[in-house]
């Protein structure tokens, strides 16, 4: 194996590494103050910095929603989200969603249903379907299947999430 | 207390763990000072590197190595080194073997870094210059060079019966017809990862994303060289996989590679467009030539296959078995041809071979149908076949008219009417199709082991892997309903490669293979309860045997007389109980090989074609299964639920495209290789036809994996046909092609 070339000796165009920048999020409820690089997605802060694996890495371009988490009460696709460009935000991820035990209602829906398989799209889906109750758009069974089309499941568990969507969704209606 | 767990639908045991994000997949295991792996993929499609100039990555900070073909350690390079229980005929790939480039994104280095983020940046400063060769990728041009390979990966092609040619020249009806699909990718949502943590002494624990962790155990000890008991895999928990885990995938070696020269762990992850640069499902053409008579009657089948594989290894499948299986015809004639393009070798994905062949077998049929005027369903009737004619042998069982016979009527199939354009609603064509299918109901070697502790809980385990498939839930229920314990009680462990021997995880044979393991070594574990119940004094069951007892709630009882029983915690303690601990290695019955063994599966389906944009919805389908003993409905719907869905995918959306002139997939990421999203899919309904089979395995499950994908896209195909009147023969139907 050839030895790793010696940085006095080699030519000095160094790439530019980017100083980190200190940020302030709360998360699950827990305030963080990070010292982050300006590119770390907030998907990767969360999986690699902070060991929360619950939210998932499917793509990394905002193509299937398993990365899907709750920024402030909205879901956005976490891969597409630099982590310093939500400097004082409130993340929740699905490590967040159960309160001492016990499961939140679309958890357990979930299983409930079983509205998945392998389960890896399965953070992302609750916590989209979360989102959606919050933003009130969804009104019929069409509007439903639209806004979750976000979160692509390879499983193809889409009849039985839609079955979860529906009762979370009569579930805030009656609150 | 409930007793009798097979056939209830239980919640999947690891559901709490899906749903909170505790269960851990692969690249989600940490270590201390891990580092980090990023493939750099080669970007031509076939010559050799000129150079390798990883100079500016290893100048960052951080930066540990850049890995290439230059610097790799000397290894074993022999192909044996690299074959795996999966791999086709041929010569395996060897990650960083040469200088040679044999597909478009091979793997040619792996820069490894402090952190993910500076591994990526890193990989994007290696240069790396090129010498290109011609190459083959176009799939038409060479299907002139096709080949019958020296071995197949399994069978053979069955050998012709009756006289076809002659059959064929002299029926009153024939049709000639070619069907094709593209390459398609499994694209599970976890992308292929391994972290290798490397412990005191250099000892590698290594979770890996696959389908076999002995499989990967197995590869990693012959192509490092290394005693099996120093490599251990662990895969609890896949996030889909549908035929891609079934070879160890090349993060893998990288992975491994990296940490034995570092000394550090390490964690790979490929990217989701580095997902298309390993296995796919083969492009594959399909030529028919069928004869009937004028009333209906199969008179002359003739199939020939094309399908792709790779230029070193002979990749194939069975595409050509399902007339055999799934007609009864007096004269029929198969081949099977290979078309070798300089592309990565094709990989079994969810029922090759089935949604290959079945696709353009039910097509072809009901284009034949239609040529003698008769309904599709009522021409499989006619024409149903009651023995395996590819090897002259009955089935072990076949509720396929039942499947017909409750899937039309759920369906409504008798509204249908029989002219294509001829149903309608608004601007909307409306076409009902139907396709039938079967797959192999295969039971495999296996081994199980089952621990009765003290506190009176059970552990049952084998190294097999849970993809999504249920594996968890249905061998905690069939360990549970052997010993009549409730679900609580009992743990099944997989995805341990120290675990007991287990087939890979795959062709629909795992709950047959594992379960009937599992539920011999719950039997072991039984006699012993009641050798050790007969030793209490004034025992009940003194005098019996083991055929003579049940055990439910808890208790052994006497089977004539169910109130006569012991408890199980009163053996446990009684005293002296230091716990049983049983290990059974079951082979399949001998006897299995006598009958022709499948699943089966009638498909309905309704499809809305807008006849201005082409566009088309498929709006219900309905699915009924005769797939043997149903051990858990709900998730046992859930496999059928999703095998529809990638009929659904694999009729309207799947093409992985090929670019001729840079020999390369074009459309390698998940916006533009479509997979069906929520909106995509409608009203599902799934039927289970019951059918009772004690020769296929001792449990009578037939495995639902595959069943669920392989009618569908016929079906639908043959809707819309029958909304437009159109036939599209090569898949994926969309829109500009139904127009
Ligand atoms: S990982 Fe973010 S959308 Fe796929
Ligand atoms: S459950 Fe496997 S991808 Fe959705």
């Amino acid at each position: 194996m050839k030895d790793k070339p010696q940085n006095e000796t080699a030519e000095k165009h160094t790439p530019f590494l980017p100083p980190k920048n200190t940020i302030t999020l709360t998360i699950n409820g827990v305030e963080h103050r990070l010292e982050v690089a300006p590119w770390t997605s907030l998907l990767d802060l969360l999986r690699e910095h902070l060991d929360l694996t619950g939210t998932k890495k499917g793509c990394d371009h905002g193509q299937c929603g398993a990365c899907t988490v709750l920024l402030n009460g909205k879901r956005i696709n976490s891969c597409l989200t630099l982590a310093v460009m939500k400097d004082g935000s409130e993340v929740t991820t699905i490590e967040g969603l159960a309160k001492d035990g016990e499961l939140h209602p679309v958890q357990q829906a979930f299983i409930d249903h079983d509205a998945f398989q392998c389960g890896y799209c399965t953070p992302g889906q609750i916590c989209s379907t979360i989102g959606l109750v919050n933003e009130g758009k969804a009104k019929t069974l069409d509007d439903i299947r639209d806004l979750m089309s976000g979160n692509i499941c390879r499983c193809g568990a889409y009849n039985n999430i839609v079955k979860v969507v529906q009762e979370a969704l009569e579930r805030s209606q009656a609150q | 207390m409930i007793t009798n767990q097979i056939g209830k639908p239980a919640n999947r045991v690891d559901g709490r763990a899906k749903v909170t994000g505790e269960a851990k997949y692969a690249a989600e295991f940490s270590a201390p000072d891990l580092t980090y792996g990023f493939v750099v993929s080669s970007a031509i499609a076939k010559g050799r590197i000129k150079s390798i100039d990883a100079s500016q990555a290893l100048q960052l900070d951080g930066v540990l190595q850049v890995f290439t073909h230059e610097n790799r350690p000397g290894y074993i390079w022999g192909d044996k080194n690299y074959q795996d229980k999966d791999s086709p005929p041929g010569s395996p790939f060897r990650p960083l073997y040469d200088n040679e480039v044999q597909f478009s994104m091979q793997p040619i280095a792996l820069v490894v870094a402090d952190t993910f983020e500076l591994a990526r940046y890193a990989a994007s400063l290696v240069k790396v210059e090129y010498v290109t060769q011609e190459f083959d990728t176009d799939f038409e041009a060479n299907i002139g060079k096709a080949y019958v390979p020296e071995q197949y990966k399994s069978n053979p092609p069955p050998e012709p019966w009756g006289n076809p040619d002659e059959a064929l020249a002299s029926a009153a009806v024939k049709i000639e017809t070619e069907y094709a699909h593209p390459s398609e990718h499994h694209n599970p949502m976890e992308m292929h990862a391994s972290t290798v943590v490397w412990g005191d002494g250099g000892k590698m624990t290594i979770y890996d994303k696959v389908q076999g962790v002995q499989n990967s155990q197995q590869y990693i000890a012959k192509a490092f060289a290394l005693p099996m008991e120093e490599v251990h895999v662990i895969s609890p928990f896949v996030g889909g996989a549908f035929g891609s885990g079934l070879r160890p995938q090349y993060q893998l070696f990288l992975a491994v590679l990296a940490a034995r020269e570092l000394k550090r762990s390490v964690r790979v992850v490929l990217t989701r467009q580095q997902m298309f640069s390993f296995g796919h499902r083969p492009k594959t053409v399909q030529r028919f030539a069928l004869g009937a008579s004028t009333d209906g009657k199969l008179e002359a089948v003739m199939h020939d296959a094309f399908a792709e594989t790779s230029k070193f290894e002979d990749y194939s499948e069975n595409v050509v078995i399902w007339p055999g299986v799934l007609y009864h015809c007096d004269n029929v004639k198969v081949s099977h041809k290979l078309v070798a393009l300089d592309v990565y070798t094709p990989l079994d994905m969810r029922a090759p071979g089935g949604a290959t062949g079945i696709y353009a077998l039910e097509c072809a049929m009901d284009e034949l149908a239609y040529k003698v005027g008769m309904d599709p369903l009522e021409f499989r009737l006619k024409n149903y076949s009651e023995r395996d004619q590819n090897e002259d042998k009955p089935f072990s069982s076949k509720e396929l008219r039942e499947c017909y016979r409750q899937g039309a009527e759920k369906f409504g199939w008798n509204k249908r009417s029989k002219e294509p354009r001829s149903m309608r609603e608004g601007h909307n064509l409306i076409g009902w199709g139907m396709a039938h299918g079967a797959w192999e109901a295969t039971q495999k070697p296996a081994a199980a082991k089952a621990v009765l502790s003290a506190d009176g809980k059970l552990t049952v385990s084998c190294a097999t892997a849970d993809i999504g498939t249920g594996t968890y839930t249905v061998m905690t229920q069939i360990a549970a309903d052997t010993l009549g314990m409730p679900l609580e009680d009992v743990t099944f462990k997989l995805g341990d490669s120290s675990l007991p021997m287990s087939p890979l995880e795959g062709g629909s044979w795992t709950v047959s293979s594992v379960g009937s393991a599992v539920k011999a070594v719950c039997d072991k574990v039984g006699e012993k309860l009641l050798k050790l119940a007969q030793q209490m004094p004034g025992s009940p069951l003194a005098s019996v045997t083991f055929k003579d007892i049940i055990f439910a709630d808890g208790q052994i009882k006497l089977k004539n007389n169910p109130a006569q029983g012991v408890a199980v915690t009163d053996i446990i303690n009684q005293g002296g109980f230091e716990g049983i601990e049983e290990d059974v290695s079951n082979e399949p019955d001998k006897g299995q090989s006598n009958y022709g063994r499948y699943a089966h599966s009638a498909v309905f389906v309704e499809v809305k074609v807008d006849e201005d944009l082409g566009t088309v919805k498929v709006t219900r389908v309905v699915s009924a299964i005769a797939g043997g003993r149903i051990m858990n409905p709900k998730t046992a719907k859930s496999q059928i639920l999703g095998g529809v869905v990638w009929g659904i995918g694999m009729a309207m959306e799947e093409e992985t495209v090929m670019d001729n002139n840079l020999g390369r997939f074009m459309n390698h990421d998940l916006d533009k290789y479509h997979v069906p999203v929520n909106a995509d899919v409608h009203d599902i309904d799934v039927i289970f036809v019951e059918e009772n089979d004690d020769i296929v395995n001792p449990i009578g499950a037939k495995g639902l994996g595959e069943i669920g994908i392989v009618s569908v896209a016929p079906a639908i195909a043959n809707a819309v046909f029958h909304a437009t009147g159109k036939r599209v023969r090569d898949l994926p139907i969309t829109l500009d092609k139904a127009m």
